[in-house]
């Protein structure tokens, strides 16, 4: 039990006890530790000063417009999978002022924000949201331009991930390869084993930070039984999937059904209300508002989160070039599904059910999906 | 005189592909004619009993209306053809055609096509399948300036 | 998308490019009732201006707000911008209110530019409506200064009606000493008028160009650029020699406020200048 720098992608052991020193380490190390915790019958993610904050014992039943909490009987730590917020709230944050103005004498002079850099930890990110993160990454840091925001937030995050052992009702990240396992992109992850009177966590080192600060944490090395466990529990839940999506070729066949009568049936259902967008970790738009106030003199930029479904996201020369619910709906998933491989080389979706969870009337994405993909075999099987 | 009317006519993209048995009648029904600089080739309500082909210059087709004044809606310029209201009854023209510049054309009189036509139904086809092209261009045209479409958006 | 050889093609500068630059309006230029063109300086006496025809900058207005509006000005001239607008809405009408002296907020520029380099010894058509003359004004620069690399360039130029047409003595100056031909139509007219009456449509069918040789550029109102490609693809203009100018709502101008989509592009960095063989299965679609 000495504590000693763990090897590089090795494997170790920890208790539920050693994570919560571990946490302790992070929150003496100036770090603002951000975790899941439950809040008004939803996991929502806050600041965490112990594993006590954590929604021990806790797991979630979701499906199409429903999501409940209910006790489990293991006390497990992270025996759930995703609530209605992610991660991007952090990094991407709802409302943000951009700059201020001064005028005087006709004149203005703009005065730019000074941020302070943050160090999140990021405590019990799931594979989807590590994809997620990635996907942001790439809208915010790897285009012509540089959000100074999402730089400054992403810089100096320490992330504990977290494998789900069980899937959620709405989960599809086995469809879009992005889970259960947690991949590339974390300093530590965890996979949760509550078996035979145990509860313990094996732990993947992914970086060098990772490693030091799992240094200062008693720890043990796995045992190949311990990983084999491990491994096991996630499989079985990869196969446990709530819903399933056929991503061959996924971009082409939209493309080729845009004017498919299906986004008529699901505008018939659809609210326009953006819940998918607020929950969704990938989702980005933003508006810009530039207020002043009522002297006239002082001005401000602010950024705000927007959804593609707001009324006038696409007001020009007098009117909104999409203002029907089709129209809107069909924008929000090509977008998701086949626009974002042509902007940024992926998928924009991470398979994390939100959408279907948190839609007030259970609009599926795989649902619609399915039902245009089978439409053209069904017509080309016709003759 | 007839040659040159008929080499004129025969060539004009309005007549391709039109029956050679009927360029002669079409030709006798055509000559020549020139008009001033500002001048009115026919007033609306005027019976139409003509058509012309521009041949060089340019004719306004222009309404009066009472708080715009005179306002012309179409310029029909060389190559082009000028008047369709001969087609239907009760042949009257509904705007008036004022010359821009001076203005040289081929007239032709339509009151003896339409006799013609009554009798032979394939000249008639003929000639109303090139106005309706005439008539559809000038539709679509008609369309977009009704829209408006540099005007103001609010 | 092809580069100009001579520099890369120009964007904005800044660590935070959410930021303005401070600029200074020079002059103010009454181009018809409700359109007017501002010349700006800009505060900072080192600062050059370094644009692409057809590129565009946000222009901020104190406390009102902030509007994507294409350079309308030389690309040869590096001490001033130049931008033509229409006065719609509230930050362009608050535009139109500001004087010489005034600070004004500039971010860019922005976007892809018309192609221009690698277009020698071409016939240039150039198809515009409205206020898409000004996008394209910079092109004409462009073209004018360089007049013997080009064979025939034609103008095609819709307004609503003659006091409306822009930069009428720059076209008449370009018209007599730079072998431009230059046809405007406008939508009516009162009866003084002696030019033409009608859409741009029947112009483009006649137009003397080469349909095997030859670039369009089209800017103007959508429905306009519609017709207009249908006449261009009559005469044989393949798809990937023609361009236009599309316009969205904007916000950031860098792609990240998601405002601008378009298909699958963002206008403020796929476009707004698109070849037409990229944007052909979109354009003209309804509600994309």
């Amino acid at each position: 039990m000495t504590p000693k720098a763990p090897r590089f992608n090795s494997c170790l052991i920890m208790s539920p006890a050693q994570l919560d020193q571990l946490l302790q380490v992070l929150i003496k190390r100036d770090y603002e530790v951000l975790g899941p915790t439950v809040h008004e019958g939803a996991v929502v993610y806050d600041h965490v000063s112990s594993t006590k904050d954590l929604p021990v014992g806790w797991t979630d039943e979701q499906s199409g417009g429903k999501y409940r909490l209910k006790r489990r009987e293991d006390g497990a730590l992270f025996g759930f999978v995703v609530g209605p917020q992610s991660w991007k709230k952090f990094l991407f944050p709802p409302v943000a002022r951009l700059w201020q103005a001064h005028r005087s004498d006709g004149l203005f002079e703009i005065v730019p924000e000074v941020r302070k850099p943050t160090k999140f930890a990021f405590i019990g990110m799931r594979a989807c949201e590590l994809h997620a993160l990635g996907v942001q990454d790439k809208v915010f840091l790897q285009g012509p331009f540089v959000d100074p925001v999402y730089k400054l937030h992403r810089e100096n995050i320490f992330i504990v991930a977290v494998d789900c052992i069980q899937a959620g009702g709405t989960c599809f990240c086995s469809s879009m390869k992005t889970g259960p396992k947690a991949g590339a992109g974390f300093d530590l992850a965890l996979t949760e084993v509550i078996q035979e009177g145990r509860h313990q966590f094996v732990v993947r080192v992914g970086t060098k930070a990772g490693a030091d600060l799992l240094s200062q944490v008693p720890h043990e090395e796995a045992t190949p039984a311990d990983v084999d466990c491990a491994e096991n529990l996630v499989a079985e839940a990869a196969k446990h999937m709530g819903r399933t999506l056929d991503v061959n070729g996924i971009k082409e066949m939209l493309y080729r059904n845009t004017e498919h009568a299906r986004w008529d049936q699901v505008a018939d259902r659809c609210l326009s209300c953006s819940n998918c967008t607020m929950v969704c970790p990938t989702c980005f738009c933003s508006n810009v508002e530039d207020l002043t106030d009522l002297s006239g003199q002082q001005a401000e930029r602010w950024r705000k989160w927007d959804s593609c479904f707001t009324t006038d996201f696409s007001y020009i020369h007098g009117s909104s070039v999409r203002s029907t619910p089709r129209s809107k709906y069909r924008q929000w998933m090509m977008h998701k599904l086949a626009y974002w491989f042509d902007q940024f080389g992926t998928s924009g979706c991470v398979g994390c059910g939100r959408c279907i969870t948190w839609c007030p009337v259970g609009i599926d994405i795989t649902e619609e999906a399915r039902v245009i993909r089978e439409s053209e075999t069904f017509a080309s099987a016709a003759g | 005189m007839i040659h040159t009317l008929e080499s004129v006519i025969r060539e004009h993209p309005f007549f391709q592909d039109f029956p050679a048995e009927h360029l002669p009648f079409i030709t006798g029904c055509a000559k020549n004619v020139q008009f001033p600089e500002k001048h009115f080739i026919f007033l609306e309500g005027d019976p139409a009993n003509e058509f012309y082909f521009i041949r060089s210059g340019a004719v306004s087709i222009e309404m009066v209306i009472p708080h715009l004044g005179p306002t012309t809606v179409q310029t029909v310029g060389e190559g082009e053809i000028l008047g369709w209201s001969w087609v239907s009854p009760p042949y009257r023209w509904h705007f008036n055609a004022k010359t821009l510049k001076r203005t040289r054309a081929l007239v032709f009189d339509a009151k003896c096509l339409r006799a013609k036509c009554e009798e032979d139904h394939d000249l008639g086809f003929e000639m109303l399948k090139r106005f309706a092209n005439i008539i559809t261009e000038r539709l679509d045209a008609t369309r977009l300036q009704l829209l408006d479409i540099y005007g103001h958006d609010d | 998308m092809a580069t100009m050889t001579e520099h890369d093609v120009p964007q904005a500068v800044s660590t935070d490019p959410m930021i303005p630059q401070l600029y200074r309006i020079d002059r103010v230029r009454d181009e018809t009732d409700d359109t007017f063109t501002l010349s700006l300086v800009p505060e900072n006496g080192d600062t050059k201006i370094s644009f692409l025809p057809g590129q565009f900058n946000m222009l901020y207005v104190f406390g009102t707000g902030e509007v994507p509006i294409s350079i309308s000005g030389s690309p040869a001239v590096t001490s001033f911008l130049e931008h033509t607008t229409r006065s719609v809405g509230i930050v362009t009408k608050a535009m139109g209110l500001l004087k010489p002296g005034d600070r004004i907020g500039v971010r860019g520029p922005f976007g892809s530019h018309w192609p221009l380099n690698e277009e020698n010894g071409r016939d240039f058509v150039i198809i515009s409506g409205g206020i898409g003359l000004a996008p394209l004004r910079p092109v004409l620069y462009y073209l004018m200064a360089q007049r013997e690399k080009y064979r025939k360039i034609v103008l095609l130029y819709g307004a609503r009606t003659p006091e409306d047409i822009l930069f009428r003595k720059e076209l008449e100056r370009w018209r007599g000493k730079f072998d431009l031909e230059v046809q405007v139509t406008v939508d009516r007219a009162a009866s003084g008028w002696r030019g033409n009456v009608g859409v741009v449509t029947p112009l483009v069918a006649r137009a003397p160009f080469d349909p095997s040789n030859t670039v369009a550029l089209l800017c103007g109102p959508e429905v306009m650029m519609r017709f207009a490609i249908m006449e261009l693809q009559k005469r044989g203009v393949p798809h990937d020699r023609m361009y236009l100018s599309m316009e969205r709502n904007m916000k950031c101008a860098l792609g990240y406020c998601g405002h601008c989509q378009y298909g699958p592009g963002f206008v403020c960095k796929d476009g707004p200048v698109y070849r037409f063989d990229q944007i052909a299965s979109v354009f003209g679609k309804s509600e994309v």
